[in-house]
């Protein structure tokens, strides 16, 4: 068990390791961030003095390792714009974001999941073909799409909620909206697929046939079954609580880490669009690791470590 | 009075008829085997009778079980049959238990829905139980999932959650076909042991004489979607009627010879979607004749004890199985 636990650590950290190359890579051969910082007529000694001052003239290889040597200290550098140390940028932005990401969250939980549900035990049911429907409009309108639509009826028509910016609760709820339609949809779907797959199962015929009430059938055979396939659903959805939101944020200026990697990127501010991508890679591999163990606890088959054959 | 009786049954799956009246009864403390090739509906008879058939499949007829009426019955009252007077076993054990709960707990709920105990009477009382049907250190055992269980020691949980609720009626539907030629023989003598102890009635569902033979007391042949056959077991083994039941005897595989199969009946079980009109056998049939092409024989008393449907049933005494099959 432990030694499983320390390879999935090891999985994690690599993992993370191999998104930071990628994008310092990416991101020092895409563009030089003295031209965009300085502006194009900047003068060519000002140029040199920042391209110094950020250690952009050293070989590429050495800038990697000073960088890698940095984050191993847990010194994710300094913004470029700023001045000011990048992760308290970032860090700075997220609450913003999160602010926006779990109430949707908890949305496409609470109405996908038992609206799945309530399909797969109703099936061709006018309330499922309800279901099939909104999922399928839930995740294929794009969220940029939807966004504008909404902004459209509900701040340009009818003038009841703001188009955009951060000035109290109902600013929230146009971003919100968006963000969980469609996730509602996939959560419905998923779930519904998840338990007609489950109660098709021999063990569902057996409960029945042991006579328990359909309820219990449901409760205590099916759901629990059916929970291992959510979960992975789940686990995707927890870890893009802090990537989930760069379109949405972008659409209704929501100042959180969507709008900050947008701006970053444009800007070449380097560290904080790195430390922006390492926040995301690591709420990503956290979500993971919750989710194999969430496997483990759900279903003993995937327990490792002791007993199986 | 028959504790079950079947009487007319039909089930069809959109649009599809696949039982075309069944008519069967179990008297209390009986073995009665159901017998034919896979697809025949022996499943679907038992399912059907105690409401287990998804949604989607239409039942008619008449199934009682102590003079009350199952089909189209309220789920409450289906419910206090199943388990309690009825118990059903399936004929994959390893997924039939649910793999996310121990094994001991979902021997526990049958002691709970059927007997009302819970903790530890429940613990003491299966792990009794799994004794009783043969799993060793069943102290220890108790807290594992199925998935730590072979086959036939599933099986075996299985049976043990089946005498849970004292059932009047074990239905073994093909309890053996997934497990090991050893633990077939070691199931099918559990089971003659406990109706020997508990004298509960059973149903053998198998699509081999064979086992049924060592089990049951008298038997029912089933053809796409009918009994086209029965009799008690003697009997039956010694003067098959219907061509399909002696092609059905040819079939069993004759291990002391050194020989597997003697003979297949040659064909296939038709398709329900396309029967032949007449009696679904006459296209495999060496004795089929215009008639049996032209109508469906009914299900007749041919001898004192059997009944059989065939318009040209097998002479008792008839040796020569050359005269069957071309
Ligand atoms: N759930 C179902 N949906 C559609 N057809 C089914 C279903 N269950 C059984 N059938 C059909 O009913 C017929 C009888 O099946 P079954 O009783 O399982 O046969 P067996 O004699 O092997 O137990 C088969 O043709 C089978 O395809
Ligand atoms: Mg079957």
């Amino acid at each position: 068990m432990l030694k499983f636990t320390l390879a999935k650590l090891a999985r994690a950290l690599l993992t993370i390791l191999l998104v930071m190359s990628f994008a310092f890579i990416v991101l020092r051969l895409s563009g030089d961030p003295a031209q965009i910082m300085l502006g194009p007529d900047a003068p060519q000694d000002a140029v040199d003095a920042f391209r110094a001052r950020w250690g952009l003239d050293d070989p590429l290889w050495q800038q990697y390792l000073a960088y890698l040597k940095q984050i191993m200290t847990f010194d994710f550098g300094i913004s470029m714009r700023d001045q000011s140390p990048a992760i308290d940028l970032v860090l700075e932005r997220v609450p913003a974001t999160l602010a926006l990401t779990i109430p949707a969250l908890l949305l496409k939980i609470a109405i996908g999941i038992p609206a799945g549900i309530y399909a797969a035990l109703h099936r061709e049911s006018i309330a499922d073909r309800g279901v099939i429907m909104f999922a399928i409009f839930g995740f294929t309108i794009p969220s940029f799409v939807l966004g504008l639509v909404l902004v459209l009826i509900f701040a340009v028509n009818l003038g009841w909620l703001p188009a955009g910016g951060q000035d109290g609760w109902e600013y929230a709820i146009l971003p919100i909206a968006t963000m969980s339609i469609g996730g509602i949809g996939i959560f419905a779907r998923f779930t519904r697929s998840a338990m007609i797959e489950v109660l098709g199962q021999p063990y569902i015929r057996t409960a029945m046939a042991k006579g328990l009430p359909w309820r219990e059938v449901v409760w205590k055979h099916a759901l629990p079954n059916a929970a291992v396939p959510i979960v992975t659903l789940l686990g995707f959805m927890v870890g893009a609580l802090i990537a989930g939101a760069i379109v949405v944020e972008s659409i209704f200026s929501w100042p959180g880490i969507g709008r900050l990697i947008v701006v970053s990127v444009a800007n070449r501010d380097l560290a904080v669009v790195q430390c922006v991508l390492l926040v995301i890679a690591a709420s990503m591999v956290m979500a993971n690791l919750l989710v194999d163990f969430a496997y483990g606890v759900l279903d003993p088959r995937l327990r490792h470590g002791h007993g199986a054959h | 009075m028959s504790f079950v009786s079947v009487r007319d049954l039909k089930v069809a799956f959109d649009g599809v008829q696949v039982l075309h009246g069944i008519n069967l009864d179990v008297r209390r403390g009986e073995a009665v085997g159901l017998v034919g090739e896979s697809g025949c509906g022996k499943s679907v008879t038992w399912l059907a009778a105690l409401g287990l058939l998804p949604g989607k499949a239409k039942v008619s007829g008449s199934v009682t079980v102590d003079g009350q009426e199952l089909i189209g019955a309220s789920p409450r009252r289906i419910e206090a049959v199943r388990g309690a007077k009825i118990a059903m076993i399936f004929q994959d054990p390893s997924s039939a238990l649910n793999p996310v709960h121990r094994v001991g707990r979902q021997i526990c709920e049958n002691l709970r829905l059927h007997r009302g105990l819970r903790g530890d009477a429940a613990r003491t009382e299966a792990i009794r139980l799994m004794d009783i049907v043969g799993i060793p250190s069943a102290n220890t055992r108790f807290d594992l999932y199925p998935h730590e269980f072979s086959g036939g020691q599933c099986q075996r949980v299985l049976i043990a959650m089946a005498l849970a609720g004292a059932p009047d009626l074990l239905i073994a539907d093909e309890p053996t076909t997934a497990l090991d030629a050893t633990i077939q023989a070691q199931i099918l003598d559990l089971l003659s042991n406990l109706r020997r102890q508990t004298g509960m009635a059973m149903v053998f569902i198998s699509h081999d004489l064979g086992a049924v033979s060592t089990v049951c007391d008298r038997a029912a042949v089933m053809y796409a979607g009918r009994i086209i056959e029965a009799n008690d077991i003697k009997q039956l083994f010694a003067a098959p009627r219907h061509p399909y039941t002696r092609g059905l005897f040819d079939a069993i595989p004759d291990l002391d010879a050194g020989r597997a199969r003697l003979s297949l009946i040659p064909g296939t079980v038709p398709d329900p979607k396309r029967l032949p009109q007449g009696c679904a056998f006459a296209p495999r049939c060496a004795r089929a004749g215009d008639l049996c092409r032209e109508y469906q024989p009914e299900l007749k008393e041919q001898t004192s004890t059997g009944l059989t449907a065939c318009f040209h049933p097998i002479p008792i005494g008839s040796a020569n199985r050359q005269e069957v099959f071309a």
